[in-house]
């Protein structure tokens, strides 16, 4: 059966080893977490945990079911469908060689991300979008040469409804 | 009421009527023994942290309440270990306490310090440390609910010595609510509704029955809802006695050392109804080959035990007995005589499936294990509990006494744990005072918390146990006999112990029978003294238990006798 992404989202209480619960149970029974974000929300008890998993079918209803069975574990939802806005951010150091710095402005603007840093020899931008805007944004700069890369997972909210 | 941790941690017990802990003191929990002194809480010492967790579980099994243990942090904290998954996988109501190290020395690897939530995460259901004492009453109160209520399961609480010796105020009786846990006990009536359906036109049904049964008390359902109905009842290990072992419809245990009938029904019929069951690997063998002409209907109160191993047809969450109580009403109408006639053909061919006899042995001059199992059945009329360690001595139990009565039948089914079955009977035992106990042991395993004895001996229990002595690691050397050219790598034991020699230092009765006419009048003396007892049977030293699924073959391909 096809493996398909799942970005699944849920609220946990906001005690020690919570996060150790989730972690381990996908550690234990052989599932796979391709990234992880986690905060609290505005109510300080409750943090969101946003998670991406790769998985098939049957993997996926199993993995939702023991997520939903970890007692700290208050809501879960999988956010994969097109109802969900989902968002992700890097920040890249990029070296900025006196001849590549106007170009790399450039692409900055047409991606309409931000320098945040600047030195004599390098940038660090940041940038924000769905995975492929990244993907695509790393690309482009990749022959300027890259020093430096950090990237959070995805993040995805339930679209509300009108 | 200012009250110290001790102290409210003792108060919820008695909330919760708990008569008997089972515990190995130590220096972070000495502030709660010392006032564990002061109630009438019974506690049962005994010689090693993990027979109290056994004991515990064979405590709660035998009652139907929740088991609790009481151990200090580091080595007793890690010794409860293999307990707490035996309890797990086999989802028995457990509490279990453990010590730790004052709250400012956590994390600093102080004395005996272990960080027992941080182990035992994955094999409770859900596990506390408390770091405050005015959380403590809540927490110890939450523990009982979660242990008891849903799919039941081991709850550990770690309990720092500046929580149990400092003081709070206690609000007795709190209210238990935990808003992201809600288990399901009603059945989806749509969902019933559709078995019912598949029922009527069924011309093959089987019920595949599991632990579920016992421990939501749906026995008597169970047994109805099957006899009105006559569909055939099969188990597994968990399951004995969720359904009487003598009625003809009983078919035996399925599976790895399942009865004929009971493989080829499973594997022949139409429709299964596995009711509390989680299609564990030792049952299904090759789950591609499983039931693979049936609609199954799977009836479970943890959604996470449904379509894990095998596809279904109809989920259905909910707890076994509410749903077996709301399907013997939707049956009611139904009208039972052209079903019986349409399935008559089934019953022919399981009764033809039955008269191969694949539990039959052959009697020789040396004792068979199988005998001196089947004569223990007899003499005590099939009314003792029975537990078991893990193996050989395991399967023939199971194969052998046929159990008429839930909570009769206690294994560590899941986790099959060898050391098991003797500190599960000594808790069995107070559990059940009126009750015969007897552990059907092997040579090796009783070793493994043989320690025990003197615990029996202390408290005069009067269990027995059945050794089922062949000097071999049994059910490994059956392994190696079939499938690895009897190659008997470590499993040769034949230096034991002179259980006879060992049983009397302890204090106890010890017995031996080496020929078979020897069997019944041991058992007899065993059985009807008021002590603890060692029967020692020297049994044929190569007997394998037949039949045979080997790991990963479609039920169907049993090696026989």
């Amino acid at each position: 059966m096809n493996e398909e992404k799942h970005i699944l989202t849920m609220l946990v209480d906001n005690e020690p080893g919570v996060l150790s619960r989730v972690v381990g149970l996908f550690s234990a029974r052989g599932y796979n977490i391709e990234s992880l974000v986690v905060a609290p929300t505005i109510d300080p008890l409750v943090s969101r945990i946003t998670l991406v998993t790769n998985a098939n079918l049957p993997e996926i209803e199993q993995i939702e079911k023991q997520l939903r069975k970890l007692i700290n574990v208050v809501k879960l939802r999988d956010l994969s469908g097109k109802n969900a806005v989902k968002r992700e951010m890097a920040l890249i150091c990029v070296k900025a060689k006196p001849e590549n710095r106007a170009e790399i402005l450039r692409i900055v603007s047409i991606f309409r991300c931000k320098v945040v840093d600047t030195g004599l020899e390098h940038y660090i931008i940041e940038v924000s979008g769905n995975e492929d805007k990244i993907n695509a944004f790393i690309n482009l700069l990749k022959p300027m040469g890259i020093k430096k890369i950090a990237r959070t997972g995805a993040l995805a909210l339930f679209r509300e409804p009108n | 009421m200012e009250l110290t941790g001790a102290q409210i941690l003792i108060k919820v017990f008695e909330e919760e009527k708990v008569d008997t802990i089972f515990g190995f003191p130590g220096g972070m929990v000495i502030d709660i023994y010392d006032k564990l002194e002061d109630t009438s809480i019974k506690h049962i010492l005994v010689r090693h942290e993990q027979g109290a967790v056994h004991a515990a579980d064979g405590y709660a099994r035998a009652s139907g309440k929740v088991g609790v243990c009481l151990v200090t942090s580091g080595p007793g904290a890690t010794n409860t270990v293999t307990g707490i998954a035996s309890a797990h996988m086999d989802s028995i109501p457990l509490v279990v306490i453990t010590g730790q190290v004052p709250t400012h020395l956590i994390g600093n690897d102080a004395f005996q310090e272990v960080d027992i939530v941080g182990i035992t995460r994955s094999c409770t259901k859900h596990n506390f440390l408390v770091k405050d004492v005015k959380d403590l009453a809540r927490v110890v109160k939450e523990a009982f609910y979660l242990a008891r209520s849903g799919r039941p399961g081991p709850v550990l609480i770690d309990i720092p010595k500046n929580v149990s010796n400092v003081k709070a105020l206690y609000e007795p009786d709190q209210q238990v609510t935990i808003k992201s846990y809600n288990p399901t006990y009603k059945p989806n009536m749509k969902q019933l509704r559709k078995v019912v359906d598949l029922i009527a036109t069924s011309e093959r049904p089987v019920i595949f029955a599991g632990g579920g049964i016992i421990l939501s008390g749906a026995a008597q359902e169970l047994t109805t809802f099957a006899r009105n109905l006559q569909i055939p009842v099969t188990g597994s290990l968990m399951g004995l006695g969720g359904f009487p072992g003598s009625d003809p419809l009983w078919m035996g245990m399925i599976g790895m050392h399942g009865t004929y009938r009971a493989n080829m029904s499973t594997s022949f019929c139409d429709l299964l109804i596995g009711i509390g069951v989680r299609f564990d690997d030792r049952v299904t063998g090759k789950t591609d080959a499983f039931a693979s002409q049936a609609k199954i209907v799977h009836v479970d109160i943890d959604p996470t035990s449904i379509r894990k191993n095998v596809p279904v047809t109809i989920p259905i969450v909910g707890d076994c007995r509410n749903t077996l109580e709301s399907l013997n009403a939707l049956i009611k109408p139904l009208d039972k005589a052209p079903l019986n006639d349409k399935r008559k053909p089934w019953i022919d061919q399981i009764q033809t499936w039955k008269d191969k006899n694949t539990l039959a042995y052959k009697q020789t001059d040396v004792i068979k294990p199988q005998y001196v199992v089947e004569k223990l059945y007899e003499l005590t009329r099939g009314e003792a509990i029975i537990t078991t360690e893990v193996g050989q001595n395991q399967m023939w139990a199971a194969q052998y006494y046929h159990f008429d009565k839930p909570n009769h039948f206690i294994t560590s089914g899941g986790l099959g744990c060898m050391g098991f079955g003797f500190p599960a009977a000594i808790g069995a035992q107070i559990a059940r005072p009126d009750k015969t106990v007897v552990d059907v042991a092997g040579d090796g395993s009783i070793q493994m918390n043989i320690q025990e004895m003197a615990t029996a001996l202390q408290y005069h229990l009067p269990v027995k146990i059945v050794i089922l002595n062949n000097g071999y690691l049994g059910m490994v050397r059956q392994w190696q006999e079939l499938f690895y050219d009897k190659r008997y790598a470590s499993t040769c034991m034949d230096c034991g112990p002179d259980f006879i020699k060992l049983a009397e230092a302890y204090g106890a009765l010890g017995l031996r029978a080496t020929k078979p006419e020897e069997v019944i009048p041991v058992l007899e003396k065993g059985l009807s003294s008021p002590n603890t007892v060692i029967m020692d049977f020297v049994v044929a030293k190569e007997e394998c238990v037949y039949p045979m699924v080997p790991a990963g073959a479609p039920i169907t391909e049993m090696l026989l006798a």
